[in-house]
């Protein structure tokens, strides 16, 4: 048992970056191979200036139209997004393992304020659920994955809440944290998660056209 | 024909048989199928296309977007996800294995209930295409020759004459020279130079000018020779700007259509290319067609009706002899607004032109399609009903202004919107920037010099 947890919260752990920056890198050099060898014309069009200009623009909370027609949701999963990086990276937990082991540290969040945000994504993860059975629009678009990937994103913050206050039996939460946290790490390469990488492309690839060819607004 | 009146909008669209998809379906093999499905897929499209199918995380953002979605009392198959998801995610997953019935609703779908205006672009928050998604579905349908009837009759015209409406050679001349004898009542020394080498502007307009609209000709020739313009037009096969070739799909003809008009204006020698007031020729010839032929720009400087006559009217080359008295209210066709950032220009020369403008809301880069665009007008008759009821949303929108006369600058919206003003009993005129300008200019000629 001593062993299998040192195992996942050592090697595993830098198993998983890897195969996270490999996976990330391979992919990224993959599309840029297929627009090399089929789609040329983007680097035509695309533009720093506007594809950072709709970056930033969609990036500002409210300032697009369409997340004013659902205020809610977009406000839950601006925050929600921000909290996906926050948490994780400004944990006092994960922030004393990085130190004792890397010998990095930064600023890190109080416990009391940790443990609120926590249970605002877990919320949040719960309303996009009901929302995908909910809003016909969106439940039309559902598949049973979409449930899968919001479970799997949910898991290491249900499993980290219940460690930190050492609910049930504390062992098995936290290697079952430790676990689901690596998961995710290793399927954003490889599944929808990389949207993440994705969106940033597609985005500047839009506002190049609707800023440079089109003379238009794209929010 | 009693029947439709107790069925709801879909089955009703489901029901409707076009001769054009029938007939080339009746042709298709499963093998013919799932051949051209995965050749389109996987030979045409790249990571774009690619990137926009794993991206997409079904978030439902887009719903809003579409008029066609709202006006179908928001029911969820119309949202712009869900095309794609009833298309091109069903394709993947079968791998090409598709059967007719599923091919008959991808026609349907792609080619009646989206208008490729791209406002499904600006409303998702990864700036997905899915208008080119609905494009991708075009293309697949022209290679399986399923395309609806009428418009690819428009095609085949594109193909056999270079214009849209099987105008012939001769009948074209004869029309430019018969507005010009008109105009000449008006003006003496009216010309409508044909072929003149060296001028400024090479003028082209869309096909069903000479043939349905000629009175247009009559008019953009007035206000020409009032600005003293230094124009002329082409005699020859490529004065049609229009493109209906890029609609179906079938972009090697979309190519030609593109190259004979930039050919054109190059055999004259013009320096730049006004363009009459149309949406869908405009996209074509400033970046669709020029794209397929290989220029990342137009070889030419292309100006839209609305740049043109708005420069006119600042410039004091055409001057406003009584402001238009009626209320009125402006379309933004998408092609020119979204498609190309006109829309300040067009509220400018409104309000040069008229006394009382009212908006409609929305309006500008978010205005509402007008339902006829993207070749969904030109799939004809068989269509018509459906797209009345596709448009019930612009029908408020417009209703809303409660204003006399609608300017649209675009051919397809103006007939369109016709249609919707017809259906829905609203009480509103259509017009075009040129019909305005002409009843309120001072028909004097410019002469260097005048403030």
């Amino acid at each position: 048992m001593h062993a299998f947890i040192n195992f996942i919260m050592g090697p595993l752990v830098w198993i998983s970056f890897l195969i996270f920056f490999i996976g990330v890198v391979f992919r990224l050099y993959n599309m840029f191979r297929l627009v090399n060898k089929t789609e040329k014309f983007i680097y035509s069009y695309i533009s720093f200036k506007y594809g950072l200009r709709s970056i930033l623009a969609w990036l500002t909370p409210f300032l697009p139209v369409s997340t004013r027609k659902r205020p809610f949701f977009w406000g839950v999963s601006y925050i929600f997004h921000v909290l996906l990086f926050l948490l994780p990276i400004f944990l006092l937990s994960h922030v004393t393992l990085l130190e004792e082991s890397m010998h990095w540290s930064w600023i890190t969040l109080s416990d009391s304020t940790a443990d609120i945000l926590t249970i605002f994504v877990i919320l949040a993860l719960v309303f996009f659920a009901i929302r995908r059975v909910l809003v016909p629009e969106v439940k039309f678009l559902t598949r049973m994955s979409d449930f899968v990937f919001i479970l799997i994103v949910a898991l290491p913050f249900i499993t980290g809440f219940l460690a930190y206050h050492q609910l049930f039996a504390y062992k098995y939460i936290l290697i079952a944290h430790v676990l689901t946290g690596e998961l995710m790490l290793i399927l954003i390469p490889f599944t929808r998660f990389f949207h993440m990488f994705l969106a940033p492309f597609t985005r500047a690839y839009m506002g190049s056209e609707f800023g440079g060819v089109r003379h238009a607004k794209d929010w | 024909m009693q029947d439709t009146i107790n069925k709801d909008p879909e089955t009703i669209a489901k029901e409707i048989v076009d001769e054009g998809i029938e007939k080339g379906l009746a042709r298709l093999t499963p093998e013919k199928i799932s051949q051209t499905i995965n050749q389109v897929l996987n030979n045409e499209t790249g990571a774009r296309f690619k990137a926009y199918v794993e991206t997409c995380m079904r978030c439902g953002l887009c719903s809003d977007a579409c008029s066609i979605f709202l006006s179908n009392d928001r029911k969820p198959q119309y949202s712009p996800a869900a095309k794609v998801k009833q298309t091109i995610y069903e394709m993947i997953k079968q791998k090409g294995n598709v059967s007719k019935d599923f091919l008959r609703d991808a026609v349907r779908i792609s080619h009646t209930e989206c208008n490729v205006c791209k406002r499904c672009a600006m409303y998702c928050p990864f700036g997905i295409d899915i208008a080119y998604m609905m494009l991708t579905v075009r293309r697949i349908c022209h290679k399986l020759e399923i395309t609806p009837l009428y418009i690819q009759d428009t095609v085949n015209s594109h193909s056999a004459t270079m214009n849209q409406m099987w105008v012939k050679e001769d009948e074209w001349i004869d029309t430019l020279q018969w507005q010009e004898e008109d105009a000449r009542e008006e003006f003496e020394d009216l010309r409508i130079p044909l072929d003149k080498d060296g001028a400024d502007i090479m003028y082209s307009i869309i096909a069903p000018e000479p043939k349905f609209q000629a009175g247009l000709i009559y008019q953009t020739a007035v206000i020409m020779h009032a600005a003293g313009q230094n124009w002329t037009m082409p005699s020859t096969p490529g004065w049609d700007n229009s493109n209906m070739a890029m609609f179906t799909g079938d972009y090697e003809i979309s190519g030609r259509i593109a190259q004979a008009h930039y050919d054109t204006a190059a055999k004259l020698h013009v320096k730049k290319i006004v363009m009459g007031e149309c949406g869908h020729a405009f996209r074509s010839v400033y970046d669709v067609g020029n794209r397929w032929v290989g220029w990342s720009m137009p070889p030419f400087e292309l100006i839209h009706a609305i740049d043109f006559f708005h420069d006119l009217l600042k410039s004091g080359k055409i001057k406003v002899k009584e402001k238009y008295k009626k209320t009125v209210t402006l379309h933004d066709p998408c092609n020119v607004s979204r498609g190309r950032g006109l829309h300040n220009k067009a509220r400018e020369m409104v309000n040069m032109l008229c006394e009382s403008f009212i908006e409609m809301t929305p309006n500008k880069e978010h205005n509402y399609c007008c339902g006829a665009g993207g070749g969904v007008i030109n799939c004809g008759p068989p269509w018509k009903g459906t797209r009345m009821t596709n448009n019930k949303e612009k029908a408020e929108q417009l209703k809303r202004t409660e204003a006399e006369v609608l300017i649209a600058p675009c051919h397809n919206c103006h007939s369109g919107l016709e249609d919707i003003v017809d259906h829905y009993k609203l009480d509103m005129e259509l017009k075009f920037f040129g019909d305005i300008i002409f009843e309120v200019m001072e028909k004097t000629i410019f002469q260097k010099g005048d403030a």
